[in-house]
């Protein structure tokens, strides 16, 4: 994780809350205009906090995201408390996914999310301990 | 093609931000109801076509910066999605053709500029 210099903001995402989801990543995107980030970078940016607060609503008891911007790169850090991922391989291959019918009636549940993410990425890492939760970090270049 | 054009011509119902019709250019378009899908492949600019109707499809639409969505099949959008579009002032427009026939029509307008 970079250093706490570069923390440009710690997010709080609350589980099962569709009804607030992408209200952090529609904040974490002002940030980065306010600050002068290029478009096509808020761009990525935005896909990546998207598909990791929808997780994280859809998935965990709750979480944080939390945003660093340094010179060279923007890296997006989400943490969670929850069920975790028992496969971490097979949760980032697309189209799988453990989705509810409640969750697919919104619309969610295509098991593209993970893999998203990776591909806006410069960085992608993703560790579970399962029953714990799960924890993501997003690296973008600038 | 602005949205009023759109409107107009596909005689679509604009459930909010008419104020925007006039002004807002359609770059594109998109269909989906796969909300990654469309988070993933969509373009800013771009009309976006679907079938979903709950509010998290404003959610979508604005971090993409679309020009707006349109609900097909003469679906009604749940009011809080109405609400929360206002808010963000993202136009949701409603058709009565099938999403199949919707795109087509879009597209074909699209390409004659
Ligand atoms: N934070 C998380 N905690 C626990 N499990 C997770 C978490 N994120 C993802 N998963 C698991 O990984 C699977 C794949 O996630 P991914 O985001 O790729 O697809 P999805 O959420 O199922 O569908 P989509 O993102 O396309 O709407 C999920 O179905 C879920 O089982
Ligand atoms: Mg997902």
């Amino acid at each position: 994780m970079p250093s706490d210099e570069y923390l440009q903001g710690i997010y709080y995402i609350q589980g099962r809350d569709f009804v607030d989801a992408g209200i952090v990543s529609s904040e974490i995107k002002k940030s980065l205009k306010d600050k002068g980030i290029p478009e096509s970078i808020i761009r990525r940016v935005a896909v990546i906090t998207f598909e990791a607060e929808v997780n994280m609503i859809s998935y965990s008891e709750q979480g944080t995201i939390q945003l660093f911007i340094e010179p060279d790169a923007i890296t997006i850090q989400a943490d969670d408390i929850g069920q975790g991922i028992e496969d971490i391989e097979l949760a980032q291959q697309e189209g799988y996914s453990t989705a509810d019918d409640s969750i697919r009636e919104l619309g969610f549940g295509a098991g593209m999310g993970l893999a998203n993410i990776k591909k806006y990425s410069d960085i992608f890492e993703i560790t579970s301990n399962p029953g714990d939760g799960a924890h993501l970090k997003s690296v973008v270049k600038l | 093609m602005t949205l009023e054009t759109l409107v107009e011509k596909l005689e679509l119902k604009c459930k909010c931000c008419w104020e925007k019709l006039k002004t807002t250019e359609i770059k594109g378009g998109y269909a989906g109801d796969l909300l990654s899908d469309v988070m993933a492949n969509s373009k800013e600019g771009s009309i976006w076509v679907t079938r979903q109707v709950h509010l998290n499809i404003v959610a979508v639409a604005s971090l993409k910066e679309h020009a707006g969505i349109v609900i097909v099949q003469g679906a009604t959008p749940d009011k809080d999605t109405v609400e929360k579009a206002t808010r963000e002032g993202v136009p949701i427009m409603v058709s009565e053709l099938t999403e199949f026939e919707l795109v087509g029509r879009i597209y074909q307008l699209l390409q004659n500029g």
